[in-house]
């Protein structure tokens, strides 16, 4: 058993699930401020969802969960995509329709399956402790994929967030931009759906970049603070939840909140 | 208009343009050519289409059928009719300005020293004026070094005595760089005197020529109403046709 601080620092379980949780914030803060930038939260939180029909595919072909959910979410943002360029329907209601139904149908879909025994729980809140190294691998594959892909396109990505027209006039392609920002949020959505769960992922990536947003002066700076309110509402809501004998996803969640609470109704700072 | 000689050197040349949005037909039979050092000027009541056809030029949008045909590596300076910046992304006036790529530190200097708005490079984009917003978008089109720098209603949001400085810095603009100018403006009587060629467009380009042949052509004066023309008299039109209520063209001209 453990009993002191020190003896839970020192746990397995709690490394890699520290490891994993501080890395995802390396790049949750900049991919994050950039959801909140684009208003795109609504979207986030539609991948997420359509991600635990994800999970019920694969565990009923019995092939790798991570590699299900990434390609569930995958395919649901190119569906998204392609169903955009339709006017018939508004994006906002678009993305009810799916957000919903496609949870709705990997619930069904995983009770269907009796001869697997699921945790539903573990998959809506998150189940970060159990976290073993091969999750931990995809973890930190996908930090330094979607990392490497944000530095190497930040002004493009920048320059379209702040006016598409003037970015696409400047020779930027901002179609490609945005395929390849929705295939980024795609993919981290994918792998950190095991430390807060689906109905959570959203918050991870918008609470910290709306929190550090009163305290920069710069897109670089908001995105590194919030890099850092995550990686601290990780480390803090990961300590919290054992001594509280709470779930860690949520825990994590509500000292995100605390956080952008905090900062929020500081009075003094800069104004904004 | 124009011959096909003066459009070989032509920054950009449209040819019998037409765009619809669903039924609406919003252009059609668009000619227009704009040369180096010229400053064309688009006028036209609401929802004449004028955004649409600066559109289409641009490659933002694409029309129904026609052509638009740039120069080889056209270079252009975009300033869009109202930008909003997006609350929640704070950006300094001089970040902004480093995205138009690719730019040197001190080209940026230059170009804020020339528009007047060194004061304003460390304040936050969401946080200025509209007129100095204005500024700050010619700036970022500017340090483009564009062949062809397009503004549509530069001086919305600007006060009065902004709008005169803006033209005539607008002026001064093609007369140091050559390059040419395609802009929107409602600003009748300011933009006339700085303006080369006039393209007075209602779904068509109703009339076109120097200013002064533009105002008095009876086309314009159906379109813009007899008492702006003695505060412009400086455009003289040659119409063969009249308007109805809806902008459509009446059939009962000598078309």
């Amino acid at each position: 058993m453990i009993d002191s601080f020190a003896q839970l620092l020192s746990a397995d379980f709690f490394l890699l699930a520290l490891l994993a949780g501080l890395s995802l914030s390396l790049v949750a803060g900049p991919l994050g401020s950039f959801i909140v930038w684009r208003r795109m939260s609504y979207f986030g939180d539609t991948l997420a969802h359509s991600a635990l029909l994800g999970i019920a595919i694969g565990l009923i072909t019995d092939s790798s969960p991570q590699l299900s959910i990434i390609i569930s979410c995958l395919l649901l943002a190119a569906l998204l995509t392609v169903l955009d360029r339709k006017p018939s329907i508004s994006t906002d209601t678009l993305l009810g329709i799916l957000a919903h139904s496609t949870l709705a149908i990997g619930v069904v879909v995983l009770a269907l399956t009796d001869s697997i025994r699921v945790n539903l729980e573990a998959y809506l809140f998150g189940a970060l402790l159990t976290i073993n190294t091969t999750d931990l691998v995809w973890v930190l594959g996908v930090v330094v994929l979607v990392g490497f892909t944000l530095h190497r396109f930040w002004n493009d990505l920048l320059s379209t967030t702040v006016h598409a027209e003037i970015a696409r006039i400047e020779g930027v392609n901002v179609d490609r931009l945005n395929l390849i920002l929705i295939l980024l949020i795609a993919l981290t959505i994918a792998v950190s759906m095991k430390i807060v769960g689906v109905l959570l992922i959203t918050s991870l990536l918008i609470i910290p970049p709306a929190a550090a947003r009163r305290l920069a002066d710069t897109p670089e700076r908001m995105a590194l603070l919030a890099s850092l309110i995550g990686a601290a509402s990780i480390l803090i809501g990961l300590i919290g939840a054992f001594y509280l004998d709470a779930p860690v996803g949520p825990t994590i969640v509500v000292c995100a909140t605390l956080v952008f609470l905090v900062i929020f109704f500081a009075p003094v700072g800069q104004k904004d | 208009m124009g011959s096909s000689s003066q459009n070989q050197d032509a920054l950009i040349v449209a040819s019998k343009v037409t765009k619809s949005f669903r039924d609406r037909n919003v252009l059609h039979g668009i000619e227009l050519s704009i040369h180096q050092g010229q400053v064309v000027t688009l006028i036209g009541p609401n929802g004449a289409g004028k955004t649409t056809l600066v559109r289409i030029l641009l490659g933002l949008l694409t029309a129904d059928s026609g052509s638009v045909t740039h120069r080889e590596g056209l270079r252009i300076g975009y300033m869009p009719q109202r930008v909003s910046i997006e609350h929640t992304l704070p950006i300094t006036v001089r970040r902004f300005l480093q995205l138009a790529n690719p730019v040197k530190p001190i080209e940026i200097d230059e170009t804020l020293q020339k528009l007047n708005i060194v004061q304003l490079q460390h304040q936050q984009l969401v946080g200025i004026s509209g007129g100095e917003l204005q500024r700050v978008l010619l700036a970022r089109a500017l340090l483009r070094n564009p062949h062809l720098l397009v503004l549509d209603e530069p001086a919305q949001g600007v006060d009065l005595g902004g709008q005169a400085e803006l033209y005539q810095l607008i002026g001064n603009i093609r007369s140091e760089r050559g390059c040419g100018i395609l802009m929107i403006s409602h600003d009748l009587h300011l933009v006339m005197a700085a303006t080369d060629e006039v393209v007075c467009l209602n779904h068509h380009v109703c009339c076109h020529g120097k200013p002064e042949q533009v105002s008095n052509d009876p086309a314009f004066l159906d379109l813009f109403g007899a008492n702006v023309s003695p505060s412009l008299a400086v455009y003289t039109h040659s119409h063969n046709h009249e308007h109805d209520l809806t902008g459509d063209v009446k059939e009962s001209g000598l078309d």
